[in-house]
Order: C-alpha cells, then structure tokens, then sequence
C-alpha cells in the first residue's frame, strides 16, 4: 500500500510509568479476587445444598484472579507508556485491544489529576486530559503524585497560552 | 472550563428579589404559559376521569346510588386539584422568572422552590432554536432554546424561554445570532434547498416502518390490556382467521403491521419535513424550519460547523437516495424530543440533489463526499465475511445441537434459516467492505463506512483535536487498523475503520501535519508483527 515509503508504524511512547503501578494493580486484581472468591465461597459453606455449585465457581475466579495477578501487571507495565512534548500528549494502552491516543496541546480542555484510596497508599496519582471532543479523553494512570502534579502544572499552563476555545 | 459561559447559580431563597418589573431590560416569558399548562393538564384530566367515569365502573357511575354523588364530587374534586395545582405553580413560576438581554450577558433567574440564576456569555452563544407545538401555535407562542454549544455539563448550559411570543422569539434569535460578520467567498445566500413533496416515498424505506408497524401492534395490545379485553382481542383476532391456515394468519397480520408502520412514518414525514427549507441567512448561520404541526427553527452558526455526513440507510441508499447531516458543535439535544434530529440539514433526497446541497453548505464547487476513495486492503473483506458468517451460523448451529438432542425439526428449521441467513450475511459483508474508503479532499478528510446505514463523512481537517489509533489481535495479524479523528462537532469521533495498517497512518499524518509525525517511525521493510 505504501510503495517506495516503507513500512510507516507508530513508535513506543518514551515514558514508562511508575513502576509502583505494577503493585497496585496487582493489590487492586487481588482484592478484587478475594472479595468475589471469598463471598462465594461464604455462601457454599452457608447453603449446603447448593455447595458445589459455589464453591467450584469460587475456586475458579480464585484461580483466574490470581493468574491475572501474576501476569497481566508486569505486562500492562511493558504496554502502557506516555510522552509529553510541547504539542501534544501521547499514550499508548491495551494488550489484546492496543490504543494510542494523541491529543495536541492547543486542544486541551481540562487537566485533572484523580486519586484513590488503593493508588494514594502507593504514591501513585491519575491523569487525565480532555479535549472538546466527547471522545478524545486521555487517561495516564499509575504515575507518581509528585510527577503527576507537576504534569498536570505543565499542561495547564501550557494550555491556558493558547488562545482560542479549542474546538 | 473557564467559569465563562457556566452557567452560574445561587441558591439563597428571596434574594432573587423583584428584578425589577419589566424595564431595566428585565422581561417576563409569556403570561399565557398558565393557558398552556391549563390546557394541557385539563386533557391530562380528561384522559385521567373520563375512563374512570365510563370504564372502570363498568356504567354503574361510581358506586351504589346511594354514595354516587359522592364519588362523582370526590372525581370532580380530583381533576379540578390536577388541574389548579400545576396552573399555580406556573404562575409563581412565571412571576419569579426573569430575563435580560444584556450588553455581554444573557441572564436568566428562575425560581418555585430555589431562586436559581444563570447567564451565558453572549459571544458563546451558539444556537437559538425555536420550537412551537401545536397548543404553542394556536397562542402565538415558541419555546426558546439558547445554547452556548459545550459539550461538558449536561443541559446546563442551555437556557430554555418556555415561552415567549413569536416575534418576541424571533427577535431573541435575531439579536443573539446575527452578528455583522463578512461572509467569506461571498458564496450563495438566501434558501439553499426546499423540501420536494416526491421524496415522501423515501419515508417508508427507513428502518422506522417496521418499528412503527411492530408499535402499532404493541399499543393495540396494551391498550385492550388497560381495558382488560386482551383475551377477547386475541379470541376475536383468533375467530376472524378460523378458516384460514396458520402461514396465512402470521402473514396477514405481519401485512397488517407493514401497513400501519407505512402508514406511520408517511405521517412522522410530514410531520417533521412539511414546509422544510434550508436558508443561509447574512452573518454565516445556516437556519433549518420545518414542521407541520410542531414548528421548529434550527439556527447553526456556520463558524461552528465542522463538515457534513451524507447519510444513507439501507433502504433509502437502494433507491439511490441519501440525507445531509451537519457535523457541527454544540447542537442542543431537545431532551423532551427524541425524534427532533435537530442535526438533519436536508432529509432523505435524490442522490445528486443531496450532494448539491452538501457542497452548497461547505460553499465548495463540489462536495468532498464525492470523492474518490482510497479502498481498504482485501483483509478488511475477509474480516467482514467471517464476522458475518459466524453471526449468521450461530443460531443455526444452536438449533443443530438442539435438534440432535431434542427433535429433528428443528434441525429443519436450522437449514432453512441458514440457507436464506448465509447468502444474505456475504452479500452484506461484501457491501460493508464496498462501502469502506477514505481519503483527503482539499480542507476535508473523507471516510465512509456502514452497510445498513452507510454514512460519509467530511470532515474540516483543521476541526480534528486528536486522533486514536485503534489495534486488536486480530487486526494486527490481518495488518490493519482503525485510524480515529476525535473532534468536537458531531459524534465526536470518525473512524475509518481497517485501513492498511501503514496507509492508514500516513494518511492520518497527511490528514493534520504535525500532529501525528514526531511519534512515527519508517521502517525500510515490512517487518511482521509489531
């Protein structure tokens, strides 16, 4: 298709996030196992007649959510990145389902950054980044807050230079 | 945002003061909103005791004769509370709303239970629709939008006169929107395109006769349920086709259905398109009125238009016909409408005639719609056929196992469905796949895509704000991928879907320069993977 140009492809984004992020997300896949592994299983001991029904279900989301834990984090660490420059924000996302988002400065609505109780115990802190289009919010999750705070000044400022209402 | 434009609000309870009586720019909406509210809760009265009265007490009137009067004063005393109750609140309502067209801000106060103030910055304000249903019509009066067009919020950035007199709505618009602005290339003003009263027969073509039909069914039993007379309904229906067989009955009733969703949408088409024109007016706002007994007036600032989508469902596009979207930001949503399709600049029209007009509106010599297009690599086809074969071979294969398992009929019925589903899933995966295309056309980025509504959209390049490149498993072993321009106009986001995997990213780079070029890189061979 693209004769005589060679194979054009988009490159890995320079920045790595933090790699606290691989804990947390682990943290988070596990309580998430525990809570829906541990109710079932609650319940099998609870109704005996229905007890194989539950407790096998339990042992399998036990199983899956564990292996989940031990896989998909370190690999998401290798997948996700992000880069900023000083006209847009890149990231890239998704193992089975890849994802990059490109956002250019002028275009920038709103820079949030987010925290939740798991992510803050870890130092960890949410970007996010919205354009005027419904559709083009992009999310930079697991930095560290301190860095994040500073990116999220960056934007801003970078953002309130440019005139107009970027849409 | 920026606190501009929100709209803002307090909630302190009396503060709201009298903003002055009418003078000092304050205005009142208009006093016969408590006729309209008047009139329509006593048909809300109506329609409420009227069946209670006739129907539930089976013509005995309410009760023994001794208690009659009784529960006749109790009825009256009823609808006479439905209809006062809500007239009251509309009076205080219409004595505590106010508004001002000011030098930089347009100031709404309301207030029943919360003095609620909001103004939007006049520079921002976007849009001004009117909108008058019939009850509105007959008392000279509109209902008011005034939009400032962001996306974020909700309807909150919206303020609604709800109502005003016409010309009094008219002037709003006029003040609001029209703005001493040159118009660039001098292109064609006045009416652009006027509905023709022959495009009626695209009407039925749409998707919405069937769902019409399948209402007008669903109401008719509903209705008798409400009445308690579905059994006699389904005995009559039942004796009506005593002698006939069963294929016979189902068919006749499926034509019946056909029939009054025909029927129905011929009706929603006048309704919505009876006396449609499309109008330039001096200034740059492209302004949409039409309506048979609801009539609406669309204004879109031509500033805020981002390009057009020609819009083609199945049906419509086989009698070689399309309709005319604007991809603008910030058309309101009615939310009270959900049939108002307030983004439809030209309904379903010929073909060539609906590609005039799109050209008209971007003020190009000929639309960018039209364009040739770049057509995608054969493993889009291929992704296209085994998408629709599985879909059409999955309830076949349900009822195989089934029939294996339960009874051989079904595995006739399995045969059947697959030997008219898998003729019918090839040649609409082979139209999905015709259907797919893009490219750059002066200013505009092209993609089509769809087979049962295949739209083509032409998108300003300089209205793109980001782009998402979109890869999974599958499309990365088929070497294509989905290219994605996000905008603020429209439905935010246009896809071109399974481009060749390079091809597409050269024409994203293409499509904005600089954008997307620091994050490529070339490879001088194909490597696979990755």
């Amino acid at each position: 298709m693209t004769e005589g140009e060679g194979t054009v492809r988009l490159r890995p984004p320079e920045n790595a996030l933090d790699p606290r992020a691989v804990s947390w997300w682990r943290t988070r896949t596990l309580a998430v196992t525990v809570t829906a592994a541990g109710t079932l299983a609650v319940l099998g001991w609870l109704i005996a007649p229905a007890r194989p029904w539950l407790l096998w279900p339990a042992a399998a989301v036990a199983v899956l959510g564990l292996l989940q834990a031990a896989v998909v984090p370190a690999w998401r660490y290798r997948v996700h990145r992000w880069e900023t420059t000083d006209e847009a924000v890149y990231v890239r996302t998704g193992a089975f389902l890849q994802e990059w988002r490109i956002a250019p400065m002028s275009r920038i609505q709103t820079v949030d950054t987010l925290r939740g109780p798991l992510e803050r115990s870890y130092g960890l802190a949410t970007v996010t980044v919205t354009t005027a289009s419904a559709k083009g919010a992009i999310t930079i999750a697991g930095l560290d807050h301190e860095l994040a705070a500073e990116l999220a000044r960056r934007l801003t400022r970078i953002t309130q230079e440019t005139p107009g209402d970027a849409t | 945002m920026s606190e501009q434009g929100e709209p803002r609000e307090s909630g302190a309870p009396g503060e709201s003061g009298e903003p002055g009586e009418p003078g000092d720019g304050w205005r009142r909406i208009d006093k016969k909103a408590l006729l309209v509210t008047g009139a329509v809760m006593g048909s809300v009265a109506v329609g409420l005791c009227l069946p209670i009265l006739l129907g539930l007490s089976g013509g005995s009137w309410l009760g023994p004769r001794a208690r009659r009067g009784t529960g006749l004063l109790l009825l009256l005393a009823g609808a006479a509370l439905l209809v006062l109750g809500p007239v009251a609140a509309e009076y205080v309502n219409w004595r505590k709303t106010r508004y001002r067209v000011g030098p930089d801000r347009v100031e709404l106060h309301t207030g029943l239970f919360f003095a609620k103030r909001r103004s939007l910055a006049r520079e921002r304000i976007r849009t001004v629709d009117l909108a008058a249903n019939p009850l509105l019509r007959v008392l000279g009066l509109v209902k008011v939008r005034i939009g400032t067009g962001e996306q974020s919020g909700g309807g909150e950035s919206t303020l609604v006169l709800d109502p005003v007199t016409r010309p009094e709505g008219e002037r709003l618009r006029a003040e609001l929107l029209i703005r001493a602005a040159a118009t660039p290339g001098g292109h064609r003003e006045g009416v652009l395109a006027t509905v023709d009263l022959g495009w009626i027969r695209y009407a039925p073509l749409s998707f919405v006769a069937p769902a019409l039909g399948g209402a007008a069914a669903g109401a008719v039993m509903q209705i008798s349920d409400w009445f308690g007379v579905q059994h006699e309904v389904i005995v009559h229906v039942g004796d009506f086709f005593r002698d006939t067989s069963v294929t016979m009955m189902i068919l006749t009733l499926a034509l019946a259905a056909l029939l009054a969703g025909v029927v129905g949408s011929l009706g929603l088409w006048v309704e919505m398109w009876w006396n449609h024109r499309l109008e330039r007016e001096p200034g740059g706002t492209l302004r949409v009125r039409r309506g048979l007994f609801t009539v609406r007036s669309i204004s879109i600032e031509e500033r805020r238009l981002r390009g057009v989508e020609l819009v083609e469902p199945l049906g419509v596009r086989l009698a070689g016909a399309a309709r005319v979207d604007a991809v603008a930001t910030g058309i309101g949503r009615d939310d009270q409408d959900k049939n108002a399709d307030l983004h439809v600049l030209l309904p379903a029209a010929p073909r060539s005639r609906a590609a005039a007009v799109a050209a008209t509106v971007l003020r190009e010599p000929v639309t960018p719609t039209d364009a040739p297009l770049t057509p995608h690599p054969g493993a889009a086809r291929a992704r296209r056929l085994r998408r629709a074969l599985a879909a059409a071979l999955l309830l076949p294969a349900l009822l195989t196992g089934l029939g294996i398992w339960l009874t051989p009929v079904l595995l006739h019925i399995a045969a059947g469905f697959a030997a008219v589903a898998l003729p019918a899933a090839v040649l609409l995966a082979l139209d999905a796949y015709r259907s797919l295309g893009h490219t750059l056309s002066g200013d505009y980025l092209v993609a089509r895509s769809g087979t049962f509504r295949r739209s083509t959209v032409a998108l300003q390049r300089a209205g793109v704000i980001g782009w998402v490149v979109k890869r999974s498993l599958f499309q990365r072993r088929a070497g294509v991928l989905t290219v994605t321009a996000t905008t603020a106009a429209g439905a935010g986001a246009y896809s071109v879907h399974d481009a060749d995997g390079s091809e597409g990213l050269v024409f994203a780079r293409r499509a904005v320069p600089g954008l997307l070029e620091p994050f490529l890189e070339t490879r001088p061979e194909t490597p696979p993977g990755r």
